[in-house]
């Protein structure tokens, strides 16, 4: 069973290699670099914090792009080529083959951000001349940045069990934007009344909570971050993405492959 | 009075003898042969419609026994559901009702698959792969040792005719490349059962010849070969039996040589020149002038009054044969509506 998840995970990796998803690490790059030169000339005394800003939200967009955009199609697309039905007539069963296009997804934005975080040091260290001790908080921001990546991954493959690659791109890509304000959302039940209140709390907690790991701008102004929160995120982006690649599970479970 | 009870092994039958004080009573069980596949009754109906309420029968219920090491033809033109049966059994869509065995076991066991083979219609495979990875990868989900794989991998490519494709990604294979490929996925790892939709489809006249060799070693290998088509040539040339599906309904089924050999109870007469005489035609015989020859079709018992006639007529017989169905022609009779239709169904 393991053996099965494994093989799919890194078949789906090969493929989002081959299909040369990881040249957008070449776009990444320029994009990082101009701007360490640029900042270097423009900022003073603030090139740390523009770099550190610039180049985590970057990984984070260009994460999100791949995650959507990959992840949309990974049932969908195999359905409609046909090619899920070699895979699925051997000793696969659905959710094996699920969990492992998830894994496989997961591991190749984990690269993706691998190589990206590369160049935001990279960039760093440009502008800084050297290394300080704050800058290891960007690890953190990095693992956040992942822990999303995952609940997207999850979403994307939800969403691509039962519907098109466009919907699936628009339901994905709207959850993203509307979980990165999910705290405004939250703020908002707080003050309505009746059933807006009622409404607005249940829309503010199902949809994912990004705001709470988006720590970029803390992390540049060389704040700390608890460990309480780290823990937080882990389970929750756990959670989130368990239950989303469960619901996708049980829909392709019984999904007819016309 | 038993005083004493033997066995004897013969082959795979066992055979006890109970000797009695008053003689010997012998019982032999013989093991049952098992069937490679059992249908019992699969039904599809697709719900169609805006809400999805109305049912679109695509396949009514289906009984049909497959025996072990037979190659199976299941016959029938486009969209009789053909497909749908092949896509119930390998668990790609889900019956209404209905279930199968498949090997013994029943068909939704996951373990079953290992001992199958499937080539779908038009096979689309990850085009990013060579036919050696792709391979590899169908023999890790199917549980082939991977010390094994490598060696597998290449013999099957070279049974399926395509020797020097190392590097080569799919997506620069041809279409009958790529059905050759498919074929290799469905026998790479050494399966029992092997359903193959259409695997003669985009080939060309070679490639069809070499699928037929490939699909006759299967057979002489004891496999179970069990394959769509609408080409009837092929099913004629290949099967041991067919079954035939019109309309998501079973039609027929049957022996080949059974089928092809039903005498119609009428003779073929054949003879030299271009003279009809009158008594043949009052004999009910429907004549036509060939060349310079005469084929007339009569009646099996007018046969002996025939010769008669053309003896006394002084004219050269050539042949006599009796007019045998060909599979086409039982084909397009068992796709006639069923209340026109003659013959019965399994």
């Amino acid at each position: 069973m393991r053996a099965r998840i494994v093989h799919i995970a890194s078949n789906t990796f090969r493929e989002a290699v081959r299909d040369r998803v990881l040249y957008n690490l070449i776009a990444f790059a320029l994009l990082l670099s101009g701007a360490a030169i640029l900042v270097g000339q423009i900022s003073i005394d603030i090139e740390r914090l523009v770099v550190i800003n610039l180049g985590l939200t970057a990984v984070s967009l260009f994460g999100v792009v791949i995650a959507i955009f990959i992840g949309i199609g990974l049932v969908s697309k195999e359905i409609e080529r046909r090619t899920l039905y070699t895979v699925l007539s051997r000793p696969v069963r659905r959710w094996e083959f699920i969990v492992g296009k998830f894994f496989g997804l997961a591991a190749t934005l984990v690269v993706n951000t691998f190589f990206m975080a590369i160049g935001v040091f990279a960039a760093l260290l440009y502008v800084s001349h050297k290394f300080a001790r704050p800058d290891a908080l960007i690890l953190v921001a990095l693992y956040f940045i992942i822990l999303q990546f995952l609940i997207i991954c999850a979403l994307a493959l939800l969403f691509s069990s039962f519907s098109s690659p466009l919907l699936s791109a628009v339901f994905a890509s709207s959850l993203f934007v509307i979980g990165s304000f999910a705290e405004d959302l939250r703020g908002f039940a707080g003050m309505a009344h009746g059933l807006t209140r009622w409404l607005a709390s249940a829309a503010a907690y199902l949809v994912p909570n990004f705001s709470a790991f988006n720590v970029i701008t803390s992390i540049a102004h060389e704040q700390p971050v608890a460990g309480q929160l780290v823990l937080h995120n882990t389970l929750y982006a756990l959670f989130y993405a368990a239950m989303a690649l469960s619901g996708a599970v049980l829909i392709f479970e019984h999904r007819d492959l016309k | 009075m038993v005083t004493e009870v033997t066995s004897v092994q013969y082959k795979n039958a066992k055979c006890f003898h109970i000797i009695f004080s008053r003689g010997v009573f012998s019982v032999t069980f013989s093991p049952m042969t098992m069937p490679a596949l059992e249908i019992l009754g699969l039904e599809k109906a697709y719900l169609v419609g805006f809400w999805r309420k109305r049912p679109k029968r695509a396949l009514s219920p289906l009984h049909l026994t497959v025996e072990e090491g037979e190659i199976f033809g299941f016959l029938g033109p486009n969209g009789a559901g053909k497909t749908t049966t092949l896509k119930l059994l390998m668990g790609l869509v889900f019956p209404s009702s209905g279930s199968a065995r498949i090997l013994g076991r029943e068909w939704t066991d996951p373990q079953v698959k290992a001992q199958v083979g499937f080539l779908p219609e038009q096979p689309y495979f990850y085009d990013h792969l060579t036919a050696h990875e792709l391979l590899n990868y169908y023999g890790q989900l199917s549980g082939v040792p991977g010390n094994e794989r490598a060696r597998r991998v290449e013999t099957t490519l070279q049974r399926v005719g395509l020797p020097d494709v190392q590097g080569v990604q799919l997506r620069k294979f041809s279409k009958g490349m790529l059905q050759r490929v498919g074929i290799a996925q469905a026998i790479l790892h050494d399966p029992k059962l092997v359903f193959l939709d259409e695997p003669m489809s985009g080939l060309d006249p070679m490639g069809r010849r070499e699928v037929r060799d490939l699909m006759e070693q299967l057979k002489h290998e004891g496999k179970t070969v069990f394959f769509s088509t609408h080409i009837l040539s092929d099913a004629e040339a290949l099967c041991d039996r067919v079954a035939i599906i019109h309309k998501g309904e079973l039609r027929g089924v049957g022996a080949v040589e059974d089928l092809v050999s039903s005498v119609q109870g009428k003779v073929e007469i054949i003879w030299q020149g271009t003279q009809i005489p009158t008594s043949m035609k009052a004999l009910g015989a429907e004549c036509h002038v060939i060349g310079d020859t005469v084929r007339a079709v009569l009646a099996e018992n007018q046969q002996d009054l025939a010769i008669d006639t053309l003896r006394r007529e002084r004219l050269r017989l050539i042949a006599i044969t009796p007019v045998r169905t060909s599979l086409e022609e039982y084909f397009v009779e068992k796709l006639q509506p069923a209340e026109t239709s003659v013959g019965s169904t399994a």
